[in-house]
């Protein structure tokens, strides 16, 4: 597949990175001062950089769609980052956490990538450090670490449960001091909503300006996405409201690939929905599966008593509860990994044995280790989650169990990017939650925010001199271009469609029920025909979409719920994306799990046909995706199963 | 539940705005605020009737971008919680309750509930960082901090920018947002290079902003949901002090 190249350097693993760096062309500083260059989203991977490439000289137009970049959806993050600093001498290095990384993927990402990933990995502590991000220290004065799933060493780095926070604000005065500078100018509230392409390389994007409703061009040399995420397409996720996968998907439309849609990462201790108003879902640590106990009833009795109000957790006797993640992977117990525990709940759930009213929730239960340890000690060691906890679901964890169920947490897939973060569209890029590249089917935890300051930090300020050193000599292309005008025209013709439509039901209806139909048939257990049933329930949502939306007031105004039906309308094409990319693997791995591919429980990876990428290309609304495939390649590990009884 | 709410609406920015009244029934008590607000929106809708625009992304009490002003308290009566954060267990069935925008001169409304707080950004511009490009950075461990310091900086880097500070003080003031960020950056090794300009140069933004000045009332910090505290402006006002007579 010549199209598809993911120009991987050669040489061996450890020196691919450096021979790209020693070999990549370079921009003389004057020239660099000529060239624009475009940044949609401000988390870690937009925000890092921007100021990255402001600094260099590049001149910077930055967009974020909130009403400043510190608000970016990495700012929710909470365990840590990884980096393999070894500074706690336990044997950790750059090979380990590359290994663990791939391992923790189910083997489905790439080896260069991820090598390089885990090397950066070291840069980005540096870096933060001396922006003033107050890691935890430890008496002595230098950086602490803890340990997370996954790993056998101690590599994350963390700043109290807000490690997300505090480095998103690291990376934002940075782009900040850019602003300030005169070198980055930035857009708050202003969403894109088509790339613009001239003779085949990305020149630019349409924004709608948020705050008047207007569209506004804008010019780049090269255009850089890092949007995030796509975990809204399931309506309750943990991501934020307004985290979309518009600019990606309106990248797609415009001949970006689409790689491993499917890949979604579901985590298993989030709090159950109580009801249909429920706008959002609140992730509760994995750090906690430490010391609580996850647990539901032996019998469905028991079961529906509690649901009913009759019995408590109280009331169920120690050996009439089952204790499901130890009975089935008494290895690794409640700490197995997400994927695996997630599915657990599902199964105990699918059983009738769920704990609340809905049907969806599991014990998470904390008894035992008070016995042990006493309630101050595991107070203090769970420190804000537990009041946390208690202020949104009103129970007190440490006197009854908490209740807890698997949440859209993450995405893994994202659009195809080559090892320059380049995709299929010339001088368009992606970084972070938005590209597919690092995590394959499954990402560890600390990993993205790893991931998402290496692509802004410290691989694309090199990449794209490579892209640009040939570009020096096009001037800035005024924005009354037919491409332009032709990027707006349809820009506007799809707004005046939707606020036209003046339908029946409101945005938010059709959200739930895109939500609905993906969890139900493209969540945490997948069939062929599930899978088949789900994609003919999309397009009709996509024909009653576009015919029966309701949107309110106008286009020339501030108009949250116009904005809103503009992603959703993305939301149901990708969903029928994630169905046909989910359809077409027929093995279980990672995040993906197919019914029809197990061993006994555990998923059945097929490396003879599926070791490989899958990259659609978009062709048509109503017509199939095209697919391309990226043969994964593994030259330093060996596949192997993973098993965790 | 059932409420009364009294909900300012504002068409834009040039507007007469107005409290405006809507009765609204079926709350559950498990409900946030903002899905309360969701559930009158989509009422709203419905009858072909304007939504209240509002400022909300997270949802977990981290982005800052959720800023109501309710029955007199910026992000409501919850102690140490944004708007997000806020449950209607916490009001009493039948309720009355006031829902207004975070009112300042140096956050105009945009729309309804929302407003422009982009000041708060013109401020961390002028020196709310450290100048350390990218690649310049040694070892992270060539330079201990104490730990004791550090946990300080940490305290006043949970500042969430999200304006309730100068909302809830009678002077619109911001001193609470800046000092936060001086002092987090006063407190570190790494901040102390520029720590005379960054005091000067925020401080002066700040005032251009039309941002009030502080009276030690306390305001801000009783409803910081971040519960940032007032020490820090004493140190702000330090570092100023400082910077003034060295800059002399």
């Amino acid at each position: 597949m010549s199209e598809l190249n993911s120009k991987i350097p050669e040489g061996p693993l450890a020196e691919k990175w450096d021979n790209y760096k020693e070999h990549a062309k370079l921009v003389n500083p004057a020239n660099k001062r000529k060239l624009e260059v475009i940044v949609v989203g401000t988390g870690l991977a937009g925000a890092a950089a921007a100021a990255s490439l402001a600094e260099l000289g590049y001149q910077v137009k930055a967009f974020c769609f909130q009403d400043s970049p510190r608000r970016a959806h990495s700012i929710a993050a909470q365990g840590g980052i990884n980096a393999a600093k070894n500074y706690k001498n336990d044997g950790d290095s750059v090979f380990r956490l590359f290994y663990d990384t791939i391992k923790g993927g189910d083997f489905r990402a790439r080896e260069a990538n991820v090598y390089r990933l885990a090397t950066e990995s070291r840069n980005i502590i540096d870096q933060c450090v001396a922006q003033g991000v107050p890691f935890a220290r430890e008496y002595g004065g230098l950086l602490d670490n803890r340990s997370f799933g996954g790993s056998q060493v101690s590599r994350t780095f963390y700043a109290r449960g807000q490690t997300g926070q505090q480095l998103l604000l690291g990376a934002y005065g940075a782009l900040e001091r850019q602003i300030g500078l005169g070198n980055v100018k930035m857009y708050s509230r202003h969403e894109m909503v088509e790339v613009v392409t001239i003779e085949g390389k990305a020149r630019g994007i349409i924004a709608r300006n948020l705050i008047t409703g207007q569209l506004e061009r804008y010019f780049g040399h090269a255009v850089i996405l890092a949007s995030g995420g796509y975990g809204n397409v399931f309506f309750l996720s943990t991501n934020a409201m307004g985290s979309n996968v518009t600019a990606a998907w309106k990248a797609h439309k415009k001949g970006a690939y689409f790689a491993n849609p499917c890949y979604t990462q579901i985590h298993p201790t989030c709090i159950p929905v109580t009801g249909d108003y429920q706008s959002k879902l609140t992730l509760m640590s994995e750090s906690l599966r430490n010391d609580g106990r996850v647990w539901v009833p032996k019998t469905k009795e028991d079961a529906k008593a509690i649901r009913e109000g009759k019995k408590t957790a109280v009331d169920i006797k120690e050996e009439d509860r089952d204790y499901y993640l130890e009975r089935k992977y008494p290895s690794f117990g409640n700490l197995c990994p997400r994927d695996i525990a997630s599915r657990a709940a599902k199964e105990a759930c699918d059983d009738g044995r769920g704990i609340v009213p809905s049907g969806l929730g599991v014990f998470l239960d904390f008894a035992d280790a008070i016995k042990r340890l006493g309630v101050d000690v595991v107070k203090a060691r769970y420190g804000e989650l537990f009041p946390m906890y208690q202020n949104i679901t009103n129970e007190d964890p440490l006197k009854t169990p908490m209740k807890i169920y698997p949440a859209v947490h993450y995405t893994m897939g994202g659009l195809w990017v080559d090892y320059e973060l380049m995709t299929s569209v010339q001088g368009l890029y992606c970084l972070g939650e938005a590209n597919f590249s690092d995590h394959g089917a499954n990402r560890l935890g600390a990993s993205a925010l790893m991931q998402g300051l290496a692509d802004g930090y410290f691989v694309i300020p090199y990449t794209i001199g490579n892209y640009l050193s040939s570009e020096i000599f096009v001037k800035s292309i005024p924005t009354d271009h037919p491409a332009f005008v032709e990027a707006e025209k349809e820009a506007k013709e799809r707004a005046e469609k939707l606020i036209g439509t003046k339908g029946k039901k409101t945005v938010d209806d059709f959200h739930k029920e895109l939500g609905k139909i993906m969890w139900e048939y493209c969540g945490m257990a997948r069939t062929a025909e599930g899978l088949t049933h789900a994609r003919k329930l999309i397009q009709n949502l996509r024909k009653e979409f576009w015919s029966n939306v309701n949107i309110p007031g106008s286009l020339d105004e501030f108009n949250p719920e116009f904005d809103k039906a503009g992603r959703v309308a993305d939301f149901i094409e990708l969903g029928e994306l994630m169905v046909i990319d989910a359809l077409n693997r027929n093995e279980s791995c990672g995040g993906h799990f197919r019914t029809e591919y197990q061993d006994a429980g555990e998923a059945k990876r097929d490396d003879e046909k599926y070791a490989y990428v899958a990259a659609w290309e978009h062709k048509a609304v109503d017509a199939d995706p095209v697919l391309h495939k990226e043969e994964l390649v593994y030259e330093n590990i060996k596949l192997q199963v993973r098993s965790y009884k | 539940m059932k409420f009364n709410l009294k909900v300012w609406r504002q068409k834009n920015a040039k507007a007469q705005g107005k409290l405006v009244d809507y009765t609204i029934d079926n709350i559950n008590a498990d409900m946030s605020f903002l899905e309360m607000v969701d559930v009158l929106n989509d009422n709203l809708t419905r009858k072909g009737e304007d939504p209240i625009a509002f400022d909300h992304d997270c949802r977990e009490g981290i982005c800052g971008m959720c800023s109501m002003y309710i029955s007199g308290r910026a992000h409501g009566p919850h102690h140490a919680a944004t708007t997000c954060q806020l449950y209607m267990r916490s009001f009493k069935d039948g309720e009355t309750i006031y829902v207004e925008p975070f009112r300042a001169g140096a956050f105009p409304i945009i729309k309804d509930l929302v407003t422009d707080r982009s000041a708060f950004d013109r401020i961390i511009a002028k020196g709310g960082f450290v100048s350390v490009n990218t690649g310049q950075a040694q070892d992270a461990n060539n330079l201990p901090v104490d730990k004791a310091d550090a946990e300080k900086a940490m305290d006043a880097a949970a500042c969430i920018g999200c304006g309730a500070c100068v909302a809830a003080c009678p002077n619109s003031a911001a001193m609470l947002f800046v000092s936060a960020k001086i002092s987090q950056l006063a407190l570190l090794p790494q901040g102390a290079p520029e720590k005379n300009n960054r005091a000067i140069n925020m401080v002066n933004q700040m005032d251009e902003e039309g941002f009030g000045n502080c009276t030690n009332i306390g305001a801000c910090e009783a409803e910081c949901p971040k519960e940032i505290k007032l020490t820090n402006i004493a140190r702000m006002n330090r570092e100023y002090l400082v910077a003034s007579l060295i800059n002399e």
